[in-house]
């Protein structure tokens, strides 16, 4: 055994003629949460499907709680615990013959598999719901029984496939109590995820997926650090104030001609600050809006990614 | 945990005993809670019996007697028949529930845990089995309740009649299995095993052989349903069983095996 959860180096991985991984490099310290973050279709699921044992790879090296994935695929899965995407439950029977289920095919003994079973919904906050049908549980319960499946055997590593997509705000801030309580025990969470702010939550390091390779990684602070995305915004309803103050500081500016907005870099210090407020005033200029603001994960996610800068209109209201 | 880091051979075999015998719970818990489908298929059979019997029966048992109309020689001629159409119609719920299984994630989490790979489909096969053979019983039901009697069958013989059901049922299933397998969803795997229920209306099941056209005679004397058919005619009813009974049990072998290797294969495939 090694310190490293997962290791993996070179992954590689093409449906047909379209390569989805292109050599990713992958290194997971025990009792972490690592996030994975990309756009869709940046690969994401495809990595956790691979270091999950459901598809195999093209090309790397790969080893998962201290196995050759190649080479010991069941070893691999008797010490790993899976959530994907879409869950994982069997809605035809009710939450607790679920958890039977998973304590049978664990090999429990009868009377700890009823005794896990019980403290797990009890635990995820099912035990009312226990005796209902899968299938008529709402989106975060079914989230839940998944995960408390997934704990039945005891994993010491997790893979979480963007486990909050679809959640309500209160389902999600619960998911991700559940998500920090996992490590305390030591166990190693592994989580993809298209939310910045899930990630800056919750993991240890990031790294970001674009088109098949590690754009970055590092912790969120380390990332924002990356990108030089601290700006002031000045927004304007008249026309011609806008285009005085976007000549008057011609030199520094990006401007939006159709939002009437305009982005000065800064770094959000008072100083800087003053000295900004000071040239608007020795123009005469008065915005309609002044608004700091501080490189988060999204400049990053939108520097890494998309090449151009973020869209103006949506980031607050993303928020 | 167990980690079955190099599992001996016994140890591999108990745990693959173990998981589809789990498999096989879930499966029969899915039959017990949601017994339309089940029910549903059952009625096939059962309507067509009585449609044959109580409203072409005359007509029917005119043709088969000889002449003289004799509705208990024709019930016991169509018997044999409908009681192999209910395993064909059983399977298609095979198919079906195949199907909508591999839609599901859960399906997914399976294949990432230690279990033994082909305890899911041994798990639907078991019970499929089972399902099946609980049909026959019913339907066998119906028909002495309408005035079915296997004339003097030896015990041996009523044996041999229920290997040949388990055995028909059996390869029947694992084709069902391929077909459920291949569909990508629900509906396609229910016209997919469409043949698995006309088939017998092309087969000795209604009509006798002789009484067809004499081109279609080969295909329907050579096609699964009539040698099964035929010889469980013999085994009930003590009529000649010749040639059939190893065509029989070739067609069940064969379609078993052929049904074994394409399931497991699409099975093992990686998932898209």
């Amino acid at each position: 055994m090694t310190d490293l959860a997962i290791a993996a180096t070179g992954l590689r991985k093409s449906y047909g003629d379209k390569t989805v991984l292109d050599g990713v490099d992958l290194a997971v310290p025990e009792g972490t949460i690592f996030s994975l973050l990309g756009p869709n279709g940046a690969g994401k699921t495809t990595v956790v499907k691979i270091l999950s044992t459901l598809t195999g790879a093209d090309g790397g090296e790969i080893r998962v709680g201290g196995h050759d994935l190649a080479t010991h695929p069941q070893a691999v899965r008797a010490g790993i615990g899976v959530t994907g995407q879409f869950s994982a439950v069997d809605g035809l029977i009710t939450g607790e013959e679920n958890m039977l289920l998973m304590a049978d095919l664990h090999h429990l003994p009868k009377a700890e598999g009823r005794r896990v079973a019980a403290e797990l919904l009890a635990r995820f906050d099912l035990a009312d719901a226990a005796s209902k049908p899968a299938s008529t549980y709402s989106g975060g319960m079914k989230r839940r029984l998944d995960i408390a499946m997934t704990l039945v055997g005891d994993p010491r590593i997790i893979f979480l496939d963007e486990p909050t997509t679809g959640l309500d705000p209160r389902s999600r801030h619960t998911m991700w109590q559940i998500i920090r309580e996992l490590v305390t025990g030591g166990v190693t969470v592994f989580l993809t995820t298209q939310y910045l702010e899930e990630a800056d939550e919750l993991a240890d390091r990031i790294a970001v997926l674009n088109d098949g390779k590690i754009v970055a990684e590092g912790t969120a602070e380390q990332l924002k650090r990356l990108v030089p995305g601290g700006h002031v915004r000045l927004r304007f309803t008249d026309p011609a104030a806008y285009r005085r103050a976007a000549f008057a500081l011609h030199d520094e500016v990006t401007r939006d001609d159709t939002s009437l907005v305009l982005h000065i870099p800064s770094d959000g210090s008072q100083r800087e600050l003053r000295l900004l407020l000071d040239r608007l005033d020795a123009c005469g200029i008065e915005a309609d809006e002044l608004t700091v603001h501080t490189p988060d994960l999204d400049d990053v996610f939108f520097a890494l990614t998309g090449g151009t800068r973020r869209p103006v209109q949506p980031e607050e209201a993303a928020r | 945990m167990s980690s079955p880091l190099a599992p001996t051979r016994p140890a591999r075999l108990s745990l693959a005993l173990r998981d589809s015998a789990t498999m096989l719970r879930r499966n029969l818990l899915h039959a017990r809670r949601y017994p339309s489908l089940t029910l549903n298929l059952l009625l096939t059979p059962i309507m067509l019996l009585l449609l044959f019997v109580y409203i072409f029966g005359d007509t029917m048992s005119a043709g088969i007697g000889g002449g003289a109309p004799d509705r208990s020689v024709y019930i016991a001629y169509i018997v044999p028949g409908l009681l192999l159409m209910t395993i064909g119609s059983t399977t298609i719920g095979t198919a079906v529930s195949v199907s909508n299984d591999m839609t599901e994630g859960i399906i997914a989490r399976f294949r990432t845990m230690a279990i033994h790979r082909g305890s899911v489909i041994i798990g639907h096969v078991v019970g499929s089995v089972l399902q099946s053979i609980v049909s026959v019983v019913l339907v066998g039901a119906v028909g002495v309740a309408i005035g079915f009697r296997s004339t003097d069958a030896t015990v041996l013989e009523w044996l041999a009649a229920f290997g040949l059901l388990v055995l028909f049922a059996t390869a029947l299933t694992w084709i069902a299995v391929g077909m459920g397998l291949v569909s990508p969803n629900a509906e396609a795997a229910s016209n997919n095993a469409m043949p698995l229920i006309l088939l017998p209306l092309l087969s000795s099941a209604f009509v006798p052989l002789d009484a067809m056209p004499g081109w279609f005679r080969p295909i329907a004397e050579y096609q699964p349903f009539t040698p099964a058919i035929e010889t469980l005619r013999g085994l009930l009813l003590g009529t000649e069983i010749g040639h059939h009974g190893w065509l029989a049990v070739a067609w069940c072998l064969g379609l078993a095996v052929l049904g074994y290797v394409w399931s497991t294969a699409r099975f093992d495939a990686e998932p898209k």
